[in-house]
C-alpha cells in the first residue's frame, strides 16, 4: 500500500506544484523517488513529529498542499496538539499519512500497533479520516483527499496486501462500496482486516447464511445515510476493524444506529485495549479475535440472538452414499 | 478601510509613538476585561512597535491588505500577550479601535490568546505555547525564494517546551536566513523567575551551538532592535535569534520585574496610576 500511495502522490505531483511531502525520517526505499524528484518539496523533518507538523502547517500557509508521513501512531498522537490547533484549527491543507494502521507492524510491538488513531483524528474539526482496505482504495483516496478542501488523515497499511477490489472503487462520503451482497448480516469493515470479513462470508455462505460485506474507506465525513439504509435491511452490523473499541468506526456506526435505530444489531470487532501478544499481521488479527474464525462465530452468535433462527448451526457435512443427510 | 487605516496609522507614527498608545491600550484592555498577563504584554510592546510603526517599523506590511503576498509574517508565539499584539495592530489601522473594548467578551473576535479567525493582521491563532517556531519554520520554508522575512516572538518560559528546539535545530539545516526568531527574555514565567524553574543561560550560547546567529539587545530600545533586525542575518544562511533583553511590566513601576503581575489584572486606582507614569515617561522621552 505504501508503494501504492507514493506512486499516486509522485504522479499527482508532476502536474501539481503544490504538492509537497515531509518525512519523520522514515519511508526508506519509499520515499526516494519523490525527493529526488522534488527536492524543493520534499523535507526530511527528522525524528521530531512536532516540528514536522508544525512545520507543514506553515509551509501549507504559503500555499502548499503538505502531506506528514511516519509510522504508527507517530504523524498522529505524538503530534496531536499541533494537529488540533495548527493544522485543524485554521483549516489548512496538510495530509497526515501514517504507515502502519492497525496491527501491520505486528510483531514491532506495542508502541508500533496504531490502536486509537482513527478516535482521535475523528474527533478533530474540518479533519477527514480515510482506512484504505488495499491499494485500490489507497489510491482513489489520496486522489479524493487532494479534492477534500482541508486537513485529512490516511491510514494505510504496509505492504504487499492483497487486492480485495477486482476494479474502481466509487469513493464518495455518502455510500460504503459494496463488495459482496447479502442481508442475512452484513460486515462492515475498514482496512486491510476487510480481507478477513470477506473470508468470514465465504465462510458463512457454507453454513446457509448469505452475509454482506461493505468497506468503509472514509470514516469522516461518514456516510450516515448509508449505515441507517443498511440498518433497515439487515438484523446485524457487524463491524471489523484493528482499533480500539472507543472511537473508531464502530462507535461510529453506533452513534448512527443510536440516533435512527433503524432495527440493525451492533456488534462491534475491535481490537482489545492491549493485546499481549507479538506477531504478524495476521497472528496479531488472530490474537484480537479479528480473523475469519472469529468473526464467523461472532457472527452465527449474533444471528441467531436477533433472528431467533436456527437455520445456521451446523457445518456443511459430506453426503454418504445412501444416506439421506443434508450437504 | 483606507480612510480607517490614514486616520489610526498617521504618517509619523514613529515606534515610540506606537509603543506608548499600545501601553495605554494594553492597560485598559486588560484592566477592563479583568484579564490575567499583562506583565507579559509589556515587556514586548517595544518590540511589537519596533516591527509594525509606519514610520521606520522593520516589517513590510500594509494594514489596506493583510494578506498581501509582499508582507513580511509576524507569528506571536507567546500568544497569551494577545492584547499586545491586538493593540498595536488596531492602532496601525488593521481593525477598529471600537474591537478592543470586546477583548475576552462573550461573542468577541479578540480572544484571551491570538486569535486569528476573522482578525486582520493576526497570522496564526496561538496560546499553547511551542508552536510558533514550528510553524515560522514552515512558512519562511515557503517563503525563502521570495524574499519575505518571518519574525517568531518567543517568551523565555516558552522555551521549555520541547517543540521548540526540534525546530531549533532543523532550521539552520533548511538554510532559513529569512527566519528571525526574537525571544521576550524577561526572566520571569509563570510559577517563577525562569532561573528558579529551568535556567536557560547560557541562553546565548545554546542558539549558537545549534547553528544560529545570535544578537543581544535591549528589548526596550528601539534603536537597538531595529539594528539587530537590519543585521538579521548576521550569519550566512542561518537563521537568527535576538535576545532581547525585557522586564515584565516594563513601564509601571509596581508591575515591573514582578511575578504577580502576570496574573493580577490593574483596579481603577492601580489603571490611572499606570496610564500616568506611562505618559510621563513618554513626554519625558519625547522632549529629548
Amino acid at each position: 500500500m505504501r508503494t501504492r500511495f507514493i506512486k499516486t502522490l509522485t504522479k499527482l505531483a508532476m502536474r501539481d506544484e503544490r504538492i509537497c511531502l515531509v518525512v519523520g525520517d522514515l519511508g526508506y526505499s519509499v520515499v526516494e523517488e519523490f525527493a529526488e524528484r522534488f527536492p524543493d518539496r520534499f523535507v526530511n523533518a527528522g525524528v521530531a513529529e512536532q516540528s514536522m507538523t508544525g512545520l507543514a502547517a506553515g509551509w501549507a500557509m504559503t500555499g502548499k498542499v503538505v502531506f506528514t508521513y511516519s509510522i504508527a501512531n507517530f504523524p498522529t498522537l505524538r503530534c496531536l496538539e499541533q494537529i488540533r490547533n495548527d493544522v485543524c484549527a485554521h483549516k489548512l491543507p496538510v495530509k497526515i499519512v501514517a504507515i502502519g494502521g492497525g496491527f501491520a507492524y505486528g510483531a514491532h510491538g506495542y508502541t508500533h500497533h496504531g490502536l486509537e488513531d482513527i478516535s482521535a483524528m475523528r474527533s478533530l474539526p474540518n479533519m477527514a479520516v480515510c482506512s484504505p482496505a488495499d491499494s485500490t482504495e489507497c489510491e482513489g483516496l489520496v486522489r479524493w483527499m487532494m479534492d477534500w478542501d482541508g486537513p485529512a488523515y490516511l491510514r494505510l497499511g504496509r505492504n504487499n496486501e492483497p487486492i480485495l477490489h477486482p476494479g474502481d472503487v466509487g469513493l464518495a462520503t455518502d455510500r460504503f462500496p459494496i463488495l459482496r451482497k447479502g442481508t442475512d448480516i452484513v460486515f462492515m469493515a475498514t482496512g486491510a482486516v476487510l480481507g478477513e470479513a470477506l473470508k468470514a462470508a465465504n465462510m458463512l455462505a457454507e453454513r446457509g447464511l448469505q452475509a454482506g460485506v461493505v468497506s468503509a474507506p472514509i470514516i469522516k465525513p461518514f456516510p450516515v445515510n448509508a449505515v441507517e439504509a443498511i440498518g433497515r435491511v439487515t438484523p446485524v452490523i457487524l463491524t471489523v476493524e484493528e482499533h480500539s473499541a472507543y472511537g473508531g468506526l464502530g462507535s461510529a456506526v453506533a452513534e448512527v444506529l443510536a440516533e435512527t435505530q433503524p432495527g440493525a444489531r451492533l456488534v462491534r470487532c475491535h481490537a482489545p485495549e492491549k493485546v499481549n501478544a507479538i506477531g504478524s499481521q495476521a497472528y496479531m488479527q488472530k490474537a484480537a479475535g479479528l480473523d475469519a474464525d472469529s468473526l464467523v462465530r461472532r457472527a452465527v452468535q449474533a444471528f441467531v440472538k436477533s433472528t431467533g433462527e436456527h437455520r445456521v448451526v451446523r457445518p456443511s457435512i459430506t453426503i454418504q452414499a445412501g444416506s439421506h443427510a443434508p450437504a | 478601510m483606507e480612510n480607517l487605516v490614514e486616520e489610526r496609522w498617521p504618517a509619523q507614527q514613529t515606534p515610540v509613538d506606537l509603543a506608548f498608545a499600545a501601553r495605554k491600550k494594553v492597560l485598559e484592555m486588560v484592566h477592563k476585561a479583568n484579564a490575567s498577563h499583562v506583565g507579559s504584554c509589556l515587556s514586548c510592546v517595544d518590540i511589537l512597535a519596533a516591527l509594525y510603526a509606519r514610520d521606520g517599523g522593520w516589517l513590510e506590511h500594509d494594514p489596506r491588505q493583510p494578506r498581501s503576498a509582499e508582507r513580511d509574517r509576524f507569528i506571536m508565539s507567546k500568544g497569551h500577550a494577545a492584547a499586545a499584539l491586538y493593540a498595536t495592530l488596531s492602532l496601525c489601522g488593521y481593525f477598529p479601535d471600537e474591537w478592543l473594548d470586546t477583548y475576552c467578551e462573550d461573542g468577541s473576535r479578540l480572544g484571551g490568546h491570538c486569535t486569528s479567525d476573522g482578525v486582520p493582521g493576526v497570522e496564526l491563532s496561538t496560546g499553547s505555547l511551542g508552536h510558533g517556531l514550528p510553524v515560522g519554520v514552515g512558512v519562511a520554508l515557503g517563503l525563502k525564494k521570495s524574499g519575505n522575512r518571518v519574525v517568531v516572538l518567543l517568551s523565555d518560559g516558552e522555551l521549555n517546551e520541547g517543540s521548540n528546539w526540534e525546530s531549533i535545530l532543523l532550521a539552520p539545516k533548511l538554510e532559513l536566513d529569512n527566519l528571525i526568531v526574537v525571544v521576550d527574555y524577561n526572566k520571569i514565567q509563570s510559577l517563577g523567575r525562569v532561573e528558579d524553574v529551568i535556567p536557560l543561560e547560557p541562553m546565548a550560547d545554546k542558539w549558537k551551538s545549534f547553528g544560529w546567529g545570535v544578537q543581544e539587545v535591549d528589548g526596550h530600545n528601539i534603536a537597538q532592535i531595529m539594528r539587530a533586525l537590519d543585521r538579521a542575518p548576521n550569519t550566512y544562511n542561518r537563521p537568527t535569534v535576538i535576545l532581547a533583553h525585557t522586564v515584565k511590566g516594563k513601564g509601571v513601576e509596581f508591575m515591573e520585574d514582578k511575578l504577580a503581575w502576570h496574573y493580577k489584572s490593574p483596579n481603577d486606582e492601580q489603571l490611572e496610576s499606570a496610564l500616568v507614569q506611562i505618559e510621563a515617561a513618554y513626554n519625558q522621552s519625547v522632549m529629548m
